[in-house]
């Protein structure tokens, strides 16, 4: 199971900050994903009726999820008619259990894998391996990823951190390739090393982007053609799914892959869209031999429970709300500490994980709104954060989850702000207190003040006005007619 | 008293307080303020018999604590336009910061008294982007559970606008028959173009303004990282992203920036002023308050 470390994330994020090289990664990435979803969503459609097709897919997704019993009762139905085989597995351990249990009973010395965020929450690399299986990622970031021994930068560009020299280092040390700069050069590095796996693995396991409750179909959308070899080279096909991934009828992908790509980098159309729906049939004269499905809750019935927070099931992890969330643009995904990252891997994170952990998630936000501007399926994650703030000051974790200061500042605030007479009487002392400190009307630095030096370290602080304005009111704006006023 | 290095605001004895208020950072180059002598056009005027429209100021615990001279610039150009202004004097604040804070009790008790304050005025105009969207949008999740407040909570929310909102789309005008001088960026405060969809009306009203220019800097609507809490809670966070903004900021060559939050520019302003930036940040309410005679 992969490790939940955001409780680091103060500290991640600020080795992140002072990253240099990170940081022009970031800009440029990020920059382009942002460009590119804006120009194919004008030309293509304008505001309007983008606008129409994300409430469209927002609406398809949470009647889903409102009904969730009865589509995975009928994805059950489906991919068993088409011959496959599907599990439910409560969690991480579990998921990697019916994974092994399925590579154990066939053989397996080699499997090769496509993109899927579900197997990073299980940690499954690590598992086969500890049963002497090799697992090979195949989608070239994700690739990278595993030879660098770590966990995906972005949702949907996993290595983007990554520089061309950094992976050339990598490529020389496990594959013995010759060094180079040239990004091409590389590509073919990983293509060589990777058909050799392709010709070998027993078994294939893939993502799903989507999972067609009627049809029993998966549906993958990649750029590289790795997703097309794991699903149909090896000899057994395991899906791995999160179990909010069910989309009623095949129809609704015609509305799901024209606003994934786009959201996600901006494309129309991905290089693949794969559709996979259970072993090869007799007259079939490839395609895997077994074919399952595992559907993962794996801590999403926590969101589905939560009627505020159930919507953060829709998303379909297209990326755009981490490319134009000003914190993650400037941190990166590795801060979040957990799988997923940005503005959605902070709404879920914490209640898919564990909230004491994750409490500083939900805080590293500024509500900007933008990422619910972005959603195809227009999750309102401001919403769902502050949801998740109400939960960590005053409800499910205890009010131990904030910090003295912060309960002491919230404390003299709600008493101050009762009535004009009290918030008068506490800002007259804070204009004395404060007094000593002001210079030119500008706090430079307040001790025995953690919460306003976090502040000063970068920025001068406004020094109380020495009449409120309700004062100023009271002894002229009030008296003033209005009507000669200038 | 002692607040001899501060600005204006005490600096100038009362009554004519308010105008240095108005006027207070003085002599920047970049954004001088000579008289164009040009006699006020359009708009409403002031000096109307029987003002036709009455707004009660929620200065917001910003204005009120730190920016003052917002909220007399507020008053004066709504004054100007004739709109009949009261300030309900026992108001405080609308709640926003321990919402956001997770602290939704406190809140309430706060947003209550809000209420309270605000509830029997015809109309309630806000100087602030954020304010405005807490009582209007956020209001709704804070007394969701709670029918009876909830129903009074919308109809306040009904009736409080945003300033630059209620000028141009109450009072119906987008010149206030404010003149200036000199080139001016305007910021998107989040909440106000994201919650309210307000993003041409303060444009309009600037554009408006006799010898200014707008010149927009890239990304206008780029969060500039204050987030209340989360500019104190992750300073090193909000002030990269800051950095950001100062730059198209600086980029854009204009004098002043100008926005419809206080949060903003204290955060804006902040760092400005700590690493000695040549550029005013002003809230719109101080903008559209010159006439081109103070200063
Ligand atoms: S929350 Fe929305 S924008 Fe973010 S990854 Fe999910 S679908 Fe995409």
């Amino acid at each position: 199971m992969a490790e939940v470390k955001s409780a680091e994330f103060k500290k991640a994020s600020g080795k992140a900050l002072r990253d240099e090289k990170l940081q022009h990664s970031l800009e440029h990435v990020m920059e382009h994903f942002v460009g590119a979803r804006a120009n194919v969503i004008e030309d293509d459609f304008g505001d309007e009726s983008w606008e129409a097709m994300r409430t469209r897919a927002a609406g398809i997704k949470q009647s889903t999820l409102e009904h969730l019993d009865y589509y995975l009762d009928m994805v059950d139905k489906s991919v068993r008619r088409n011959g496959g085989h599907v599990y439910f597995a409560d969690d991480a351990a579990q998921a990697n259990a019916i994974v092994l249990d399925i590579a154990k009973r066939n053989g397996v010395k080699t499997v090769i894998k496509s993109k899927s965020m579900v197997s990073e929450e299980m940690g499954i690399n690590h598992v086969l391996e500890g049963e002497g299986i090799e697992p090979v990622e195949t989608d070239l970031g994700e690739y990278i990823i595993q030879l660098a021994g770590e966990t995906p930068f972005h949702i949907i560009a996993p290595a983007m951190h990554k520089t061309r020299q950094e992976v050339s280092t990598l490529f020389q040390e496990w594959l013995k390739t010759a060094p180079t700069q040239d990004i091409k050069r590389l590509c073919v590095y990983a293509r060589d090393a990777l058909r050799e796996k392709f010709a070998v693995a027993d078994m294939g396991i893939s993502g799903a982007n989507f999972v067609v409750a009627e049809t029993g179909t998966v549906c993958l959308v990649t750029n590289e053609g790795n997703g097309r070899m794991t699903t149909s080279a090896p000899r057994i096909h395991v899906v791995l799914a999160g179990m909010e991934k069910i989309v009623p009828a095949i129809e609704d992908l015609a509305l799901f892959l024209r606003l994934l790509p786009r959201s996600a980098t901006g494309q129309r159309i991905t290089s693949y869209n794969t559709f996979a729906s259970g072993p090869r049939a007799p007259s079939d004269e490839d395609g895997p031999e077994e074919f399952h499905l595992i559907l993962v809750d794996n801590g999403r019935l926590n969101l589905l429970r939560d009627e505020v927070m159930r919507e953060a099931l829709r998303c379909i992890r297209c990326g755009a709300c981490l490319n134009h969330c000003p914190v993650y643009r400037k941190i990166g995904g590795h801060a979040y500490g957990w799988v997923y990252s940005g503005p959605i891997g902070a709404i879920v994170t914490p209640p898919m994980t564990n909230m004491k952990v994750a409490r500083d998630l939900p805080y590293a936000s500024t509500l900007c709104g933008t990422c619910k501007d972005v959603c195809p399926v227009k999750i309102d994650i401001p919403r769902l954060l502050l949801h998740l703030r109400y939960k960590v000051a005053e409800g499910a974790i205890g009010e131990r989850s904030t910090t003295w200061m912060e309960r002491l500042f919230v404390g003299q605030w709600h008493g101050a702000m009762r009535s004009r007479r009290a918030l008068e009487g506490k800002a007259n002392l804070g204009r004395l207190l404060t007094r000593p400190f002001a210079r030119g009307g500008k706090v430079r630095k307040l001790p025995f003040t953690p919460m306003v030096s976090g502040w000063t370290a970068s920025r001068d602080f406004p020094a109380p006005a020495p009449r409120s304005f309700a004062r100023l009111w009271r002894e002229e704006l009030a008296h003033d007619n209005g009507t000669e006023l200038r | 008293m002692a607040t001899g290095g501060c600005p204006p605001p005490v600096a100038t004895p009362a009554p004519l307080c308010y105008l240095a208020l108005v006027a207070r950072r003085r002599g920047s180059p970049a954004y001088s303020r000579r008289s164009s002598g040009r006699p006020r056009t359009g708009g409403r005027q002031r000096g109307q018999q029987s003002p036709k429209f009455r707004a009660a100021l929620c200065a917001t615990c910003l204005v009120d604590q730190f920016y003052p001279e917002v909220g007399v610039a507020a008053v004066k150009v709504l004054r100007r336009l004739g709109v009949d202004v009261s300030f309900p004097e026992d108001q405080t604040c609308c709640g926003q910061i321990a919402f956001n804070g997770g602290f939704r009790s406190h809140a309430a008790d706060v947003a209550k008294h809000f209420l309270d304050v605000f509830e029997n005025e015809e109309q309630v105009v806000v100087p602030s982007g954020s304010c405005a969207s807490m009582i209007k949008v956020y209001y709704r999740e804070l007394f969701e559970d709670d029918p009876e407040t909830l129903e009074r909570a919308q109809a306040v929310g009904e009736k409080t606008r945003e300033l630059s909102d209620y000028i141009v789309n109450v009072v119906g005008t987008s010149d206030v028959g404010a003149a200036s001088e000199g080139l001016v960026t305007y910021h998107d405060a989040c909440h106000l173009l994201r919650e309210l969809r307000i993003k041409e009306a303060p444009r309009d009203l600037i554009g408006n303004v006799r010898g200014v220019e707008l010149q927009e800097m890239e990304n206008p609507d780029a969060c500039c990282g204050f987030g209340g809490l989360f500019s104190v809670k992750f300073p090193e966070i909000s002030t990269a992203i800051l950095d950001e903004k100062l730059k198209t900021i600086a980029e854009s060559g204009a004098g002043a920036v100008v926005a419809n939050d206080c949060g903003c520019l204290m955060h804006i302003r902040g760092a400005m002023e700590r690493r000695g930036m040549n550029v005013r940040a002003m809230h719109i309410a101080e903008l559209l308050a010159e006439d081109g005679t103070d200063g």
